[in-house]
């Protein structure tokens, strides 16, 4: 069953020229991790405001778990919707464990159960048991957020609403919170609605992009998709399609192999790199390929070189991706 | 100083008459400003008007607001209770409003999305986030309640100013003197103890 079916949604504010959201329809399958982008206004955060009601939709219809969002007490409908923001939110005059407790708490968890829960996601969320007792200014920005996804996880939802989470983060900060998100969602399974402005973020994080304009989606679909086939100028733009290097990241080694050789060949030039593997991605591969000096590189598949993989690979992979049907290239993961 | 030393008992009762009028007043106008700086927060139209009235009140002379009360409510206790109530509103109120609408909009959106109705947000994450600025107003509340109850002893109410009046009337400065003392001495406790009530309530996450 779907988690998520939006039918025409709209959202109206008053006193405003034109809807913030003008009428979508998706529908979004359990586990699916998507991205709302799209340029600052152009209704991404208002529609997934619209998902937990924090906006009651001017028209339209929406279901959540299958259930009419509507019929929901809406104070029930988000404790059993978790949801992180830029700014955090965290509430400052509360020690971290009480700040992730906050949810279990509305719903009358048992203090040992609560208890045994905080431990859990602190550990997930990569901080250490003695975070427990402090409060959030003590903590840094990348450490804030993890207090800020921990609670979102607090009573175990489905579903996640994610509002730019990672925005007021410093790169390298912002990339492990990436990571460790991915890891996270594989563990678990949530389903994630993330929205965010940042494009590399998107293509990283996403099952599938929902890409918005002036509050309609203009396309949804896997990153490489998007990139491969943008529906309009708008969208290749925005996702600056045409960098062959972005599309390269999304594609894997062993997408681009064309033949295999049962025995190993002799290789010199890529020995001292780290060996590639086929779910390696053809962005690193040609970042290795060139440095190398070399014309080909060797493909391992555990200790065993089982191919070779030239710049004629990559390329003819760019050339198919282009033209052939997307599905049959889509990343693995 | 002697006569402080002499008739501390007579002063005590005063000091005690005084605490009494300003604790009462202070309670009473606490439970007037609570609900209706929470209701000012939340609806900004009233916001002006309300305040607006509270600081017109706040320029009337205390002695010239006591002597209008009188028609109404006698002499003694009563008339002095309700000036102070009256001149306290403005600084109570105005800080919980304050205290309330200052919160980060964030803190709020999670509270909300959270699932907390807005009882749950009203008590767990707005007042005690507003809870030191709250605790500042009643301090300042409280010293000029001090000072202001002073006059309260021209309606027969009792309190330190009757030492004042007294000493004026018979010209003894020593009894204006000791009257002053007792004042200041109250209004300095009042202050340090208070103070600590603020730095207790964000004890930890504030930011002073």
């Amino acid at each position: 069953m779907s988690i998520i079916v939006a039918e025409g949604l709209v959202k109206q504010f008053p006193g405003e020229p034109r809807p913030a959201v003008a009428g979508v329809s998706f529908v979004v399958e359990p586990g699916e991790f998507i991205v709302l982008l799209g340029p600052s206004g152009c209704g991404k955060t208002t529609l997934l405001k619209l998902l937990n009601r924090l906006y009651e939709p001017t028209a339209g219809r929406l279901l959540i778990g299958g259930v009419d969002a509507r019929g929901i007490p809406v104070t029930e409908l988000r404790r059993g919707i978790g949801y992180a923001i830029q700014q955090t939110g965290l509430f400052p005059h509360l020690r971290v464990a009480h700040n992730i407790a906050v949810v279990p708490r509305l719903l009358g968890w048992a203090r040992p159960r609560i208890e045994a829960r905080i431990d859990e996601l602190l550990a997930l969320v990569g901080l250490p048991q003695s975070y427990r007792s402090r409060y959030p200014r003590q903590l840094s920005g990348g450490e804030q957020q993890r207090v800020g996804l921990a609670r979102a996880l607090a009573a175990d939802p489905a579903l996640m609403l994610m509002d730019e989470p990672f925005g007021a983060l410093d790169a390298i900060t912002r990339s492990r919170l990436q990571d460790e998100l991915l890891d996270i969602q594989r563990k678990l399974h949530k389903t994630i609605m993330f929205v965010t402005h940042d494009v590399e973020e998107a293509l990283r994080l996403a099952d599938r992009m929902l890409v918005m304009r002036e509050g309609q989606i203009v396309q949804f679909a896997t990153p490489l998709t998007i990139l491969t086939r943008p529906s309009d100028p708008f969208v290749e733009q925005l996702v600056g399609a045409e960098d062959a290097l972005r599309q390269l990241s999304l594609m894997r080694v062993g997408a681009a192999l064309t033949r295999r050789s049962s025995r190993a060949e002799s290789t010199s030039a890529a020995a001292t790199l780290p060996p590639l593997r086929l779910d390696d991605d053809l962005r690193t591969a040609l970042a290795q390929l060139l440095s190398s000096g070399g014309d080909a590189l060797p493909v391992f598949e555990g200790e065993r070189e089982i191919a070779q993989l030239t710049l004629a690979d990559m390329r003819a992979m760019l050339r198919r991706s282009t033209v052939a049907a997307p599905t049959a290239l889509e990343p693995t993961r | 100083m002697s006569y402080l030393l002499k008739n501390w008992p007579y002063v005590g009762t005063l000091l005690l008459q005084h605490l009494w009028l300003t604790v009462s007043a202070l309670a009473i106008a606490t439970v007037i400003a609570l609900p209706t700086g929470v209701l000012l927060a939340r609806a900004p139209r009233l916001r002006g008007p309300v305040l607006g009235l509270f600081g017109l009140l706040y320029t009337i002379p205390s002695l010239s607001l006591l002597v209008l009360l009188i028609p109404l409510l006698r002499l003694g206790y009563w008339p002095a209770v309700v000036t102070l109530v009256i001149y306290a509103q403005l600084v109570l109120t105005r800080n919980v409003v304050v205290g309330l609408t200052g919160i980060a909009p964030a803190v709020i959106e999670a509270a909300r999305g959270m699932g907390m109705n807005s009882w749950q947000r009203l008590t767990q994450v707005e007042l005690p986030l507003a809870l030191p600025l709250m605790l500042a107003g009643l301090r300042i509340a409280t010293l000029s309640t001090i000072g202001i109850a002073t006059v309260a002893a021209f309606v027969n109410a009792g309190g330190l100013g009757t030492l004042l009046f007294d000493g004026v009337r018979s010209s003894n400065p020593e009894k204006i003197v000791a009257g002053a003392i007792a004042v200041a001495a109250l209004a300095i406790v009042a202050n340090a103890l208070l103070r600590h009530a603020e730095l207790w309530a964000s004890r930890g996450w504030g930011a002073a």
